[in-house]
């Protein structure tokens, strides 16, 4: 299997007024071609970071990424990301099919953008809402148009920031197996950021498991279930349960000293994340001065 | 339906009062005519070519001065509020310029254009760029990086970033800009016409009715259908905004 995604030595830190953060250290990770790979850490280790540096907005301080081969620097031609904030990703002013048109716009003709983006409303279930505006559709619908949007691009990787994060628990099971559908359709390579270790688990060909902050891979674990998952048969499942254990054993996570420590983390990580949300501000108002 | 019947009653409840008030001898007829008469000259001057000759000159003369102020402050306003260079630069001037009264330029206008429509439209111009201009620089404030990050993600370019997310995003404050500048053109227009005279328009038209034989009828009747102009152009944008931008309200005015 080739590898469409190279991440070789990633390492990020921040510059902020009282000191620098190291966001991410050493993170080295392939996903090979049509395969989905889920990544997840403890809040605020950095999962975003190297989601920003994979998508070009960020450049990172050390080490580098290579799509299919070719050396990220600056956001790449053909990467299409879903947000979790589904409501802030999508263009209000435009429809469902004017939303999913958006990224061809440069690239293709009118009628095959249209062709492109009926196609990809008809893959998630969307068919028809073209003509309706995000605000007239649920939270689940409006990811599903954004994850429309993303296929219509047919990137060669697909990036998911907590894509189901925002939505009710019902509505999460049917996005996963939308996605898993999709996913062996279209053999679209996907990279799944979660804080979600169930979720990592069911999607995912393999589960990348990230230390606290900075963040680098603790674990690269193969997922050994079947293409076909089913959210009760597959979540009852021996390799399942077994897989998740070792997940969360790896994360830490319900152990008494390690809640103090995360706790204390999260204050710090809070921090940070504030420092992350001022550098981003300031890269967006150095992009407008640079116009 | 009920809020236009809520309106008719307001409408007819005043008119009803300043028939009492204008009937009722406390000041004089002469000075304050009851609607009656008012609306009764009014009907008549509807049939004069000359009135509405000043009439169709204040109207254009507001269309123009929209016009140009839009094509002012859009643009003026991207800039200011996509380069905070430029903003922080240009701010001690803008603050400068703002607060100074159109009307207090008049005589300054007059020395350098005359007194055509050029002098009283520039003045409103003046006048109209501001709440144009900082709607926009505030719309733009608001943009959400989200967006503009998706767009970016997706390789579009900082130009047509501007154009087709930031621009569409802040649409709906620069309607309210407008239909604020609307209002305001109107009232400058008017009071230049009516202290600087020369160009024709409405406000001459009440400033000749007064002067002559001091027809407070017809003051009152010019005064009427300036009101009635503004509110249909405040009405006609309300609605613009509301067919074009509704998905603002309908996202809370969020975008």
């Amino acid at each position: 299997m080739t590898a469409m995604l190279d991440v070789a030595g990633l390492g990020h830190t921040y510059q902020a007024k009282d000191g620098a953060h190291r966001a991410i250290d050493g993170l080295t990770f392939t996903v090979g071609a049509g395969e989905l790979v889920c990544v997840v850490g403890p809040s605020g280790c950095g999962k975003s970071t190297l989601l920003r540096t994979i998508c070009g907005l960020v450049k990172p301080t050390e080490g580098g990424i290579s799509l299919h081969g070719n050396k990220i620097d600056g956001v790449p031609e053909d990467l299409a990301v879903v947000f979790q904030d589904y409501s802030r990703s999508l263009f209000p002013w435009l429809s469902v099919q004017r939303n999913v048109e958006f990224p061809l716009r440069r690239s293709l003709g009118r009628k095959q953008r249209r062709a492109r983006a009926a196609e990809a409303l008809e893959l998630v279930g969307l068919a028809k809402a073209v003509g309706k505006y995000p605000w007239q559709l649920s939270g689940g619908m409006q990811q599903r148009v954004s994850i429309a949007r993303a296929l219509a691009y047919q990137p060669a990787l697909l990036l998911m920031d907590e894509p189901f994060a925002s939505v009710d628990a019902q509505t999460r099971f049917e996005l996963e197996d939308l996605l898993l559908k999709v996913k062996r359709e279209q053999n679209t390579t996907v990279l799944v950021v979660t804080h979600d270790i169930d979720e990592s688990v069911y999607l995912g060909d393999r589960v990348l498991v990230l230390s606290n902050s900075p963040a680098s891979v603790v674990a690269d674990l193969r997922v050994d279930l079947p293409g076909v998952r089913d959210q009760i048969t597959t979540r009852e499942s021996d390799a399942f349960v077994t897989l998740r254990g070792e997940v969360a054993r790896l994360l830490n996570v319900g152990r008494p000293t390690a809640q103090r420590k995360v706790a204390a983390e999260a204050a710090v990580a809070a921090k940070w994340a504030e420092a992350e949300r001022a550098a981003l501000r300031e890269a967006h108002a150095e992009d407008h001065a640079t116009n | 339906m009920r809020a236009l019947t809520r309106g008719v009653l307001g409408v007819v409840g005043f008119l009803l009062v300043w028939e009492l008030f204008g009937r009722s001898g406390l000041v004089s007829a002469e000075y304050l005519p009851p609607p009656s008469v008012v609306l009764g000259e009014l009907g008549k001057l509807l049939g004069d070519q000359l009135f509405l000759r000043d009439v169709l000159a204040t109207v254009l003369a507001l269309l123009i001065t929209v016009g140009v102020s839009v094509g002012i402050a859009v643009p003026l306003g991207l800039i200011l509020g996509s380069v905070p260079a430029v903003r922080y630069a240009t701010r001690a001037v803008v603050e400068f310029l703002r607060p100074i009264p159109s009307v207090a330029m008049i005589p300054l206008a007059i020395v350098f254009l005359g007194i055509g429509p050029e002098t009283k439209i520039v003045l409103a111009v003046y006048a109209a760029i501001w709440p144009i201009l900082f709607n926009t620089i505030y719309a733009l404030d608001e943009l959400d990086p989200l967006l503009v990050e998706t767009a970016k993600v997706f390789g579009t370019g900082r130009v047509r970033v501007l154009f087709s997310v930031a621009l569409p995003s802040a649409l709906p404050f620069v309607l309210t800009g407008i239909r604020l500048a609307a209002t305001t053109s109107l009232v400058v227009l008017v009071s230049v016409e009516l202290l600087a005279g020369g160009s024709g328009g409405l406000g001459q038209f009440i400033m000749l009715a007064r002067s002559g034989a001091g027809r407070m009828d017809l003051v009152l009747a010019g005064t009427v259908v300036a009101g009635v102009i503004g509110y249909l152009v405040n009405e006609g944008l309300e609605r613009a905004q509301r067919r074009w931008v509704g998905w603002n309200a309908a996202t809370g005015g969020r975008a």
